[in-house]
């Protein structure tokens, strides 16, 4: 079902509010991913505000669905995430990658609320994604497992292992998203290591494929709703996205997959992203 | 003629006759049985790691990755975080070293209820040269946070292994061979205990502590040094390499005053580098050895001959306790002459 007219607003004002966050954690924290976390705000925002069977308040619930973030560099937008649907007190956010704290960079299943898998090292979370489908289909269970995986991260071998794999054990209760934002440390994907044609690969793997502006909050609704309905075999929605989303002076800037923002900077990000 | 030509044609899947590991793959499909939580993991070799028979009665449960090491340890993590027990077996050099990154930060990081079957330990696969040798995989493993890592002496031995490490809520590695190993027990250890070495033969002069398969050539060389030599060897099955048995280590030092391990593994972070750290960190003297592969890389050839070469087996045993025996402490204080 198409976005309401109400959604499309909310969700617009949230994508806004969470980049704004972002922005805030990478100053209090003295650096963080910032460029990768922008990115892939719509799909979080749709998951866990839309289409996850989550609650927040019981975050061990049995039949929940889950998500894994494949591309664990992205800990800071995914705490932001979590923070704000309500897994733990947003201010928790303050101390992120300080010592002590229940948060930083690659965030720590065992100490992030909400957290399922502790990712960061690249090319994981897809197989354990895998892994908990295939546990619900021995438990006779029906939740989903929902994976965002990186574009620089598809370099990984393990990526196309999980790709073989989900496909010939007909796995229909995964939804893999692709943050398409075309940016590594190097550089840009395609002279570091390309990918294309991305999607005729993971076509050619036996996924169903669906690619969409992944800023765009009705095409990336549909698509997801798309993938969730396809129950024939794994699907996945490559994202196109824009890295450093948002905030006019790290659109597309490979040196922003990483960095510190002084105050100066923060309120020029902010003042980019608008909506306040 | 029927008879010779049936004992020279043959397939790779009849290469894995009786042994620990069709052990293994009959006590898991009675767990199977038992346990509705435990699922079944392997890369292309169901039947060369014996899981197969699990796969046989609980397909459903029962999952083939094809040669693919590092998603098969990835899924493993993940079905474990729904709450199975995924029981993952594939041979050491892959467990170990293909999959490394993926069996320390999937699993054990998050200290889950992963149990690793590595098969083809050691040198046990001989003929299949250097890639299929298994030399360093303790010494990896054991480096990892949260997992426990159990050596097994025979079949009987993984049987019991593998029942009691469901009693364990957390990663565990168990090494176990090819499955042409002799056994050591003539019936399963009903008093195995994770963490508890055994003392297979009493004794006075010298302890030699083994696992694995250089259990069995530990207790014949005993024998052999008794007979002959008339010297009393303590035995001990250090079948549990972590968490270490500190206690029957220190006192094989306390009694006996000088201490052998043997292994099938490299002596760089093997077994005898890890007994080497306890009676380091006690304090207490003694004169120490450590037999295993001389940090080389081991040729292809029969396990039982690699053995020898390397002096890891009842001969090389024997040899090395008579050498160890001529030795003494020094009781001087003087550093000038141990450099």
């Amino acid at each position: 079902m198409a976005l309401t007219t109400e959604e499309r607003e909310r969700f617009r004002k949230l994508c806004a509010s969470l980049r704004r966050d972002m922005v805030d954690v990478t100053g209090w924290s003295g650096g963080a991913h910032i460029g990768g976390s922008l990115s892939m705000v719509e799909m979080l925002v749709l998951l866990y505000w839309k289409y996850m069977k989550i609650d927040p308040a019981n975050p061990k619930w049995e039949d929940r669905d889950r998500f894994v973030l494949s591309k664990g560099h992205g800990g800071l937008g995914h705490a932001v995430v979590l923070g704000r649907r309500g897994f733990f007190p947003f201010d928790e956010l303050k101390a992120f990658n300080k010592t002590g704290s229940n948060l930083g960079m690659h965030l720590d299943s065992k100490k992030a609320v909400g957290c399922e898998v502790s990712t960061g090292s690249m090319g994981h979370g897809l197989s354990e994604a895998l892994g908990m489908a295939l546990g619900a289909r021995v438990l006779k269970k029906s939740f989903r497992v929902f994976c965002v995986i990186g574009d620089g991260e598809s370099n990984e071998g393990s990526i196309w292992e999980a790709a073989m794999a989900a496909a010939h054990h007909k796995v229909s209760n995964l939804v893999a998203l692709l943050d398409r934002n075309h940016f590594m440390i190097d550089g840009n994907t395609e002279d570091v290591m390309s990918l294309d044609p991305v999607a005729d690969k993971w076509r050619a793997f036996n996924w169903q494929v669906w690619e969409v502006d992944g800023h765009d909050l009705d095409a990336l609704s549909d698509a997801i709703e798309a993938a969730i309905a396809w129950d024939k075999g794994p699907a996945i929605v490559i994202c196109n996205t824009v890295k450093g989303k948002g905030v006019d002076f790290m659109e597309n800037k490979a040196a922003w997959h990483y960095g510190g923002l002084s105050a100066d900077l923060v309120a020029k990000a902010k003042a980019s992203i608008g909506e306040e | 003629m029927a008879g010779v030509e049936s004992t020279l044609t043959w397939t790779c899947y009849d290469a894995t006759k009786l042994s620990a590991r069709e052990i293994y793959g009959i006590v898991l499909s009675d767990l199977g049985g038992v346990r509705q939580d435990i699922v079944g993991l392997t890369a292309d070799l169901a039947k060369s790691t014996q899981i197969g028979a699990f796969g046989d009665k609980f397909p459903d449960r029962f999952f083939n990755f094809g040669i693919a090491e590092q998603n098969m340890f990835g899924v493993a993590a993940g079905m474990a975080k729904v709450g199975l027990v995924p029981f993952v077996s594939t041979f050491s050099v892959f467990a170990s070293m293909r999959a490394c990154e993926f069996l320390r930060t999937d699993v054990c990081y998050q200290n889950l209820n992963v149990k690793v079957i590595a098969t083809h330990g050691g040198t046990s696969f001989g003929s299949a040269g250097t890639t299929h040798h298994a030399l360093e995989d303790i010494s990896i493993v054991r480096a990892f946070a949260n997992l426990t890592v159990i050596v097994p002496a025979d079949g009987y031995e993984t049987a019991a292994a593998v029942k009691k490490c469901l009693d364990i809520d957390g990663p565990v590695y168990i090494r176990i061979g090819r499955g042409f190993e002799p056994p050591v027990y003539k019936a399963e250890p009903e008093d195995f205990t994770i963490g508890k070495a055994v003392e297979m033969r009493p004794g006075t002069d010298i302890t030699v502590i083994a696992c694995g398969p250089t259990v069995y050539h530990a207790v014949e060389a005993a024998e052999i040094l008794e007979r002959d030599d008339h010297l009393s060897v303590r035995v001990l099955n250090l079948h549990t390499i972590k968490p270490i048995d500190e206690e029957a280590i220190l006192k094989a030092v306390m009694d006996t005053r000088r201490i052998l391990t043997v292994e099938d593994h490299n002596i760089v972070g093997g077994m005898g580098s890890a007994v080497a750290d306890v009676i380091a960190a006690s304090g207490k003297g003694c004169v120490f050895e450590k037999l295993g592969i001389p940090d080389v890389f081991t040729p292809h050839g029969y396990p039982e001959d690699l053995q020898h070469m390397f002096g890891i087996d009842a001969d090389g045993i024997v040899d090395k306790v008579r050498a160890m025996m001529g030795r003494e402490f020094e009781a001087d204080e003087s550093w000038e002459d141990e450099i």
